[in-house]
């Protein structure tokens, strides 16, 4: 690299050539993700017709989506169903993971098996996992049904999708079953990194299964639920793929699966059956959205840091 | 760039250095990516008359030709001819000024079409029209002759009527209907097909004078009848989606279905055996009026930044004859709003005449405009009240009360 900057002190080339190749990176970033979340936030102090702005609306566009009925009732319902989906993720997907990982972890038989088919599903799009999950769930045809048609529980078949007591929890059932490998990786990867001695020697001092899981392996795997709630809080909010393939952009049925993603989808763009254009009250939403996204994760983030013990 | 690719530019480019300079090409957008071929043939047609007029046809992908067509036009940019949507959505364009403003002087042949369907392609403020109109949809119910003729059952007249007609095919173990409330807009379309005859004819204009709401008996008690037919839908309706749906029907599993005119074309595409009859939503009370459900799609406009403004209403001018109405019709299998069009379809020909009793499409015709929408609100209405979750007159004072937000004669 001398031959480039000859005359150059060795102290002023080190930084020149990490900033010569940052840069590319770093203008990806600021025109891909920096300009159009800037742009977003202006968009939101804007009235539009279509894509045209016709005019300034300062707060306008968050007072509706906040406190005027029937669009603050949307953005609250629709939050309070994202919620519901962290939450329950949280206990359904990152709980099974959990244990399904302290079970791989002890080396049973055929446990490279498990490990590969439990982490299969991950690598399918969602596309393809919702469009199956959509068809095995079909009150009329579908395998779930006909399943327990066969088994003798015709009384148990139900609408799925097509009822508020189940739509919602059949998406997070969905999404557990898709996701869980990750989660199981995650915690299999940190518990693998706990010194055997560690563990023996508490089987040792008489420590029971379950002692040894919340005393040892639960806190020694911290780093691993800060990653693991952190995506799964962030995934929760941005929720849009399943359930727009499942159920649809209105969240049916009556609003019932509605998460913030679908709702921010149709504000903005509309939908060719009922919902207008509107890029004021959906860039609004997705600044409010992307702002309660960013601060509680940084929040929780420090505090989940805290419990993190170095070995 | 591969040699194959550069011979072939360098061809297109002597080519068109050949054509004469006064052959200009516009260019003309669609959502109907299915409808190329016959689009192809109407401009050959369209170069019968005028040759010198070309004409290039592009479609995109239906639920993002909005956003790509707005990014365009908002650019200064986009094609000289464009489809577009009705009602609200066309407003959404011509607002901004996007599209060109027609008249009768420019178009002489806007005298072709009654003035509730021009006032479709209008816009509200001005009352001027922006695109020519190309076809109107109907909301109705489809049925299975074969069904109907093989199990002794006609096609019924009135609510009862209809009902027993179900519990027959019911009897018999054939699906009553096919509908599903799983798919919000499928809860418009249900209420669309049986909401006119039983609300009647007078309602709609009352709506628009502001004499009545959606909390009136007329609409109420038409809601409450909707419910009734929980009963003859498929099993677990309320899961049933749209595609599913139209499997049923087409597969000949269900006698009948709540549906616009628009699937018939469809349909028929994908079991060219399936014998479909028309009919409207049944009379509340026998020898009643029977109505049907009417709307106009949308409509041809013209770019108002066009750079061959000339040619592009000669073509706009050529959209709005019987001629075109014609080969519309038999192309693609939509009824043409053209006086003067003759409809060779068996079917369509049925459809055409049960739309000179009709009601319009309520929610798409007056409050598509604003947020919320009649639509969102009635769709997610229906459903919960098919779920029975929600009652007729729950749904009724919600749907007011939505539209009340910017509907002056509701602020009561």
């Amino acid at each position: 690299m001398g031959a480039f900057m000859p005359n150059m002190s060795p102290r002023l080339r080190r930084p020149l050539w990490i900033a010569l190749l940052l840069t590319p990176a770093l203008l990806l970033m600021i025109g891909f993700v920096t300009l159009p979340i800037l742009s977003a936030l202006v968009y939101a102090f804007y009235k539009w017709q279509g894509l045209a702005r016709i005019g300034f609306a300062g707060f306008e566009n968050f007072r509706l989506i906040l406190f005027q009925p029937p669009f603050s009732t949307w953005t609250y319902n629709a939050f309070f169903h994202n919620l519901i989906v962290f939450v329950s993720l949280m206990v359904v997907q990152n709980g099974t993971a959990f244990f399904l990982a302290w079970m791989l972890s002890k080396g049973l038989r055929l446990h490279r098996f498990h490990q590969v088919s439990l982490f299969l599903p991950v690598i399918l799009s969602t596309v393809i996992i919702g469009f199956l999950w959509k068809l095995f769930l079909n009150p009329l045809f579908g395998l779930v049904n006909q399943t327990l048609v066969a088994i003798g529980l015709a009384s148990w078949a139900q609408p799925w999708l097509g009822q508020p007591s189940t739509a919602l929890a059949s998406l997070i059932v969905v999404n557990a079953w898709h996701w869980v490998g990750f989660p199981t990786l995650v915690y299999l990867a940190a518990m693998q990194r706990i010194p055997r001695e560690i563990l023996e020697s508490a089987e040792i001092d008489g420590a029971g299964e379950w002692t040894r899981i919340r005393r040892i392996v639960w806190p020694l795997v911290a780093p691993a639920t800060t990653i693991v709630v952190i995506l799964t809080f962030i995934g929760s909010f941005n929720w849009f793929e399943l359930p727009y393939i499942m159920s649809g952009l209105e969240g049916p049925p009556f609003h019932s699966t509605d998460v913030l993603g679908l709702y921010f989808y149709r504000t903005a763009f509309g939908t060719v059956s009922a919902a207008l254009q509107d890029f004021g009250r959906g860039s609004a939403l997705a600044v409010l959205i992307f702002l309660f996204i960013l601060c509680i994760s940084a929040w929780w983030v420090r505090i989940l840091r805290r419990r993190e013990i170095d070995l | 760039m591969s040699p194959l690719f550069r011979l072939g530019a360098t061809l297109a480019l002597a080519v068109s250095a050949a054509a004469p300079a006064f052959a200009a090409e516009l260019t003309f957008w669609s959502w109907r990516q299915e409808d190329r071929a016959a689009y192809q043939e109407i401009i050959a047609d369209f170069n019968k008359l005028h040759p010198d007029v070309k004409i290039k046809f592009e479609a995109f992908e239906p639920t993002s030709y909005n956003t790509i067509l707005s990014t365009a036009l908002a650019g200064g940019k986009g094609p000289d001819l464009i489809q577009a949507r009705a009602y609200g959505g066309l407003e959404a364009f011509a607002k901004p000024g996007y599209f060109l403003a027609l008249d009768k002087t420019m178009v002489p042949e806007l005298d072709n079409f009654a003035p509730d369907v021009l006032a479709a392609e209008s816009m509200r403020e001005d009352g001027k029209v922006y695109a020519v109109p190309f076809a109107t949809q109907t909301v109705l119910i489809l049925y299975n002759k074969e069904l109907f003729q093989k199990n002794g059952v006609n096609p019924p007249e009135s609510w009862e009527d209809m009902i027993a007609a179900a519990k027959a095919f019911k009897a018999k173990g054939v699906m009553p209907f096919a509908n599903g409330t799983a798919t919000a807009w499928q809860n418009e379309i249900l209420m669309g097909a049986f909401g006119p005859s039983l609300y009647g004819r007078e309602f709609n204009g009352d709506l628009v004078s502001g004499k009545a709401t959606f909390q009136d008996k007329r609409f109420v008690d038409a809601l409450a009848k909707l419910t009734e037919l929980k009963e003859h839908l498929p099993q677990g309706f309320t899961g049933v989606d749209y595609p599913t749906m139209q499997q049923l029907f087409i597969s000949g599993r269900a006698a009948m279905i709540a549906a616009g005119s628009f699937e018939i074309a469809n349909f028929r595409r994908q079991n060219p055996k399936l014998e479909i009859g028309v009919i409207p939503g049944p009379a509340a009370a026998k020898g009643g009026p029977r109505l049907v459900s009417l709307f106009v799609d949308g409509g041809y406009a013209i770019n108002a930044k066009t750079e061959h403004r000339a040619d592009a209403i000669k073509f706009i001018r050529y959209v709005a004859t019987p001629r075109f109405g014609d080969l519309f019709s038999s192309k693609l299998g939509n009824i043409s709003p053209i006086k003067g069009v003759k409809i060779e379809d068996g079917l369509l020909a049925d459809v055409a005449r049960l739309n000179a009793s009709s009601s319009p499409y309520v929610m798409l015709v007056n409050f598509r405009y604003q947020e919320p929408t009649g639509s969102t609100l009635i769709q997610s209405g229906v459903q919960k009240m098919m779920a029975g979750q929600a009652t007729p007159v729950e749904v009724g004072a919600d749907v007011t009360k939505g539209i009340a937000a910017y509907y002056k004669p509701f602020q009561k």
